[in-house]
């Protein structure tokens, strides 16, 4: 245990570092003003994100329970990077909140929850991180204590994300029982394909499935994210999915290779009903959280595309998709939580004649969105065809072109928000809204990144080097 | 060396220098001068094509270049021009500059309007520059949704259905490209299982014909329901009559070549043997969308319809070109993109602007107009007569050709539709002379006609540089033809490949 210890696991200290500043700040009971306070934190949110670029080594800890190379360390840095933006986009809702420091102190531990699930080298230490990363959260979505919908959301989700834990903790325990291993170096070998480990595999994948709403696991997400504050539904959609596609994309794959056919037969499957219900059950949303929480069960369908392959190409789409859907989401949801803190305003028709009053967050809604749809010339096109092409190199062209299809079903509703956004007329449209800086910054850093990220294949060639060391 | 970059980098500026545009008086001009400098810029590689030509440059593509961009998975951005790629510029560098001249009142939201209208030309630029079929997909796609919001924001009528229908139509047109180019890609291994999208490098390998059966319906499917292949043309009218005169003029003038380029350059070039056997399929369609689109055209009473069903029998007589696989029929088809693109944003130019003073286009509530708005009404009749065949005019260079190729193909089914599509011309005629004469001639109408100015300088402006275009072409043929001769006997020596192989 020398300095190792503190380089290999930095990001993990980094994050308990700052929930216990933030702890004793709190326990301390001095702090007077919540807006000071915010930017200390975001400041050191900030420091945590730049952190993750230095020292990333390879190397395993407590007996390869633990392990992280620059991929991991790269992973967990776009997921630094997306709870930054969440927590500057939370700031107007956060400045009058008497629970701020709780709130940045849950959402820190799921997150360094999701840490430990990523870097996890057993299967143990996976379940414990998936736990710490579930926990907190269902507190989280009941941050508004007042509020009944969130109540009732975060029960839901305790009570379904309990049993979903459950479900894959039986199917971990049938790896014990059938290989007398959980260390992922040893399971591929013993992995061969007897019939209690194809339903070890169902069972696992099914908990997966749940935390990532692939149908017909989706049930909770639609009552969830509405529930929830807007923040956290931001937070649930991109950090909480991105890094379940993290494990699967170093489970799946590397771990059942003995059951490739069976994992295979089971994306295929849930990659079609999971890309179409989320389009068809997107198109009737009233509610724009709602809208979104449909449209976001649609991406991770085509996510799963490109993980069908399971190259190291197919998981650099995967990877680099994520990143794109980060940055278009939350250019979404930094908009919708500003009207909502705003105005209480969640419904699609309450941006009726939107761009005529706030022009400039019109346009942030119809990149994101466009980004999200997959049309050029942002990153969501280059995203798309990336993962589109992952799933055709597998050669079954049956899944891509329905993918293909959906994309012009997605394209519908999209263009059916950025419709109500710019070309209907309003008697009473939303007011103009004043921004504030923090923001402007989180806007402007994603919409610059869908500008950009696209063009430039450097974060692409990046993604793809540290999957080939 | 001329770098073809600049094509895409000035509309780029252009629509970036919009953006920065303080009122309307400077967004307008900045808007002009963008596009006049891309027509000067398309004139000069014009030439500097033809003297290469001239001494002696065979090679299929000129001013090319190329870079690495997504290296993992072989994506290149690369681009150079044949004579057919310069036809298309040309046509799309006037035609946007005949856009931008006859909305230069535009007043709600001018900004995004012109802003949109460059962005889309330059999506129309790269596509007809790229050689990598990834980034000439990238284009195509860039060229769909600034339509959806020109038509949406600006546009009259039921535009809120026309512009979802169009939207949703193209893009499912681009899901079938899309899996077409990603079947090819994965079916050209060029060693160590690495793939390319390089258009000249895929047409010199030879996909197996089993394959190609089923890649090809995909692309020309999917190329065709952008220039409204029958029975995926219902798009075409709705989109043209509700989008403002600007985006109707590229939508029917420069969109709908977009997919006719694509049928040739993309799924026919590359998918020689298909193309041969699905031959009768192509020129069933393409006789259907003929006849069907001039008959349909005789029902219409909305100006704007009529010219835009008009438009699907003119396209019909592209992919009739591109289907009888002749070379004269695919210089016909390459002349009838170019004449119809010229010829149908005339028309729907004069149509706007005669729209814009009587605020109408029901044929029955027009009349006389020659009398109060005599140069708007000669530019009406100008471009119905071009669109009707008369020789003098581009419409009829084209159209001749098409005809003359097809009837080098001997088969009975070949010439039946050949016979079909010549009789279509009469239909036209019919509706031509029976809309011009109603609103232009014989008494006025309605007295508030008399209260009407005749055109601005700048619709002046446009309208004149449409005609000229068109009839440059109607008088002088040889040079259209000399600049598309070369590259059509190569695009000819790979489909003759398919032939020989049958």
């Amino acid at each position: 245990m020398g300095i190792e210890f503190f380089i290999l696991m930095k990001s993990e200290w980094a994050l308990m570092l700052i929930i216990f500043i933030l702890l004793i700040i709190k326990v301390n009971g001095t702090y007077q003003d919540n807006a000071k306070l915010l930017l200390f934190t975001n400041i050191l949110l900030a420091l945590n994100f730049m952190l993750g670029f230095v020292s990333n080594q390879s190397g395993m800890l407590f007996n390869s329970m633990f392990h992280t190379n620059s991929l991991i360390a790269f992973e967990k840095n776009i997921l630094n990077f997306a709870t930054l933006i969440i927590s500057l986009q939370a700031y107007t809702w956060l400045k009058n909140h008497k629970h701020m420091l709780e709130y940045y102190m849950l959402l820190l531990t799921t997150l360094l929850g999701m840490f430990f699930m990523i870097s996890s080298g057993n299967f143990l230490m996976f379940y414990l991180g998936l736990e710490l990363s579930a926990i907190p959260l269902a507190a989280l979505v009941n941050f508004d204590l007042d509020k009944l919908k969130s109540s009732e959301a975060a029960m839901k989700m305790v009570l379904l994300s309990a049993f979903a834990s459950g479900i894959m903790l039986f199917g971990i325990s049938m790896i014990y029982g059938t290989t007398g291993s959980l260390n992922f170096a040893e399971l591929p070998a013993l992995i061969t394909g007897s019939h209690l480990q194809i339903l070890t595999l169902i069972f696992i994948f099914t908990g997966f499935a749940f935390k990532l709403s692939v149908v017909p696991f989706h049930l909770w997400t639609a009552d969830v994210y509405e529930g929830a504050p807007v923040s956290i539904t931001a937070y649930l959609s991109v950090v909480s999915k991105a890094a379940i596609v993290f494990v699967l994309i170093s489970t799946l794959s590397p771990l059942f290779a003995g059951l490739t056919t069976v994992w295979y037969n089971i994306l295929f499957i849930s990659i079609i009903l999971t890309i179409i219900v989320g389009n068809l059950f997107a198109i009737r949303q009233q509610n724009i959280k709602r809208f979104l929480a449909f449209s976001s069960i649609a991406q991770v369908g085509f996510i799963l595309l490109a993980i069908s392959a399971g190259t190291a190409l197919s998981n650099t789409a995967a990877i680099f998709f994520l990143i794109v859907y980060t940055l278009s989401n939350l250019g979404v949801f930094g908009v919708i939580a500003l009207v909502s803190d705003e105005t209480g305003k969640e419904n699609i028709d309450d941006y009726k004649g939107f761009y005529k009053t706030n022009p400039a967050l019109g346009w942030v809604i119809a990149l994101s969105l466009f980004s999200l749809a997959g049309i050029p010339p942002t990153a969501g096109f280059f995203g798309k065809m990336f993962l589109i092409t992952a799933g055709a190199s597998k050669g079954s062209y049956i899944l891509v072109g329905i993918a293909a299809l959906n994309m012009v079903v997605s394209l519908y509703y999209y263009l059916k928000i950025v419709k109500t956004v710019f070309i209907d007329p309003n008697e009473e449209p939303i007011v103009p809204i004043k921004t504030n800086m923090y923001l402007k910054l989180s806007l402007g850093v994603c919409m610059i990144g869908i500008v950009i990220t696209g063009f430039t294949s450097g974060l692409y060639d990046y993604i793809y080097l540290l999957f080939r060391l | 060396m001329t770098n073809l970059s600049i094509l895409i980098l000035i509309p780029l500026l252009t629509a970036l220098a919009v953006l920065m545009g303080r009122n309307a008086i400077q967004i307008r001009f900045v808007a002009l001068i963008g596009s006049v400098i891309q027509l000067l810029a398309g004139i000069a590689l014009l030439f500097s094509y033809l003297a290469e030509r001239a001494a002696g440059n065979t090679a299929q593509m000129l001013f090319e270049y190329r870079c690495s961009w997504y290296s993992a998975l072989n994506i290149e951005y690369y681009v150079g021009v044949d004579g057919i790629s310069i036809a298309m510029i040309l046509l799309t560098a006037v035609v946007v500059v005949a856009g931008i001249l006859i909305s230069w009142n535009m007043q709600t939201l001018n900004k995004e309007f012109f802003f949109l209208i460059v962005l889309l030309s330059l999506g129309a630029y790269g596509f007809f520059i790229s050689l990598d079929l990834f980034t000439l997909f990238f284009f195509l796609e860039l060229a769909v949704i600034p339509k959806y919001l020109l038509i949406g924001i600006w546009g009259s009528g039921n535009k809120e259905y026309s512009a979802m229908k169009l939207a949703l139509m193209l893009m499912g047109g681009s899901a079938l490209v899309l899996v077409g180019i990603l079947a090819t890609y994965f079916n050209t291994n060029i060693g160590n299982g690495v793939h390319t999208f390089d258009l000249i490098k895929i047409s010199q390998i030879s996909i197996p014909v089993q394959t190609q059966m089923y890649i090809f319906p995909l692309l020309f499917v999917g190329f065709g329901v952008f220039t409204a292949l029958f029975p995926f043309h219902t798009w075409a009218p709705d989109g043209h009559s509700s989008a403002p005169t600007a985006a109707s003029m590229f939508l029917a003038g420069i969109s709908m070549k977009l997919g006719g380029y694509g049928c040739l350059r993309v799924a026919t070039y590359l998918m020689p043997e298909a193309a041969h056997q699905y031959s009768w399929v192509i020129v069933l369609l393409a006789t259907a969308a003929i006849i069907y689109g001039a008959f349909a055209t005789l029902m219409q009473k909305d100006l704007k319809y009529m010219n835009a069903y008009s438009s699907v029998s003119h396209c019909g007589f592209v992919l009739l070109g591109i289907g009888m696989l002749t070379k004269t029929a695919i210089i016909g088809a390459v002349i009838q993109m170019v004449s119809h693109g010229l010829m149908t944003a005339l028309f729907f130019g004069s149509i706007g602007m005669l729209y814009e003073r009587t605020h109408t286009r029901q044929v029955a509530q027009l009349g006389g107009l020659l009398k109060t708005l005599p140069f708007l009404s000669t530019v009406f009749i100008i471009a119905g007569l071009c669109s009707l065949g008369l020789p003098g005019f581009s419409g009829f260079v084209a159209e001749m050709t098409v005809f003359m190729g097809a009837w080098q193909r001997p088969e009975l089914f070949n010439r039946i539709a050949t016979i079909l599509a010549c009789a279509s011309i009469v239909v036209t005629a019919v509706y031509i002379l029976r809309a011009a004469g109603k609103s232009v001639m014989g008494p006025i109408a309605n007295e508030q006609f008399k209260n009407v100015t005749d055109a601005r300088w700048t619709e002046k402006l446009a309208s004149i540089l449409l005609i000229v275009a068109i009839l440059s072409i109607g008088f002088a043929p040889f040079w259209i033809i000399d600049l598309i001769d070369v590259d059509t006997q190569l695009i000819m020596e790979n489909i003759g490949r398919g032939l020989s192989s049958n």
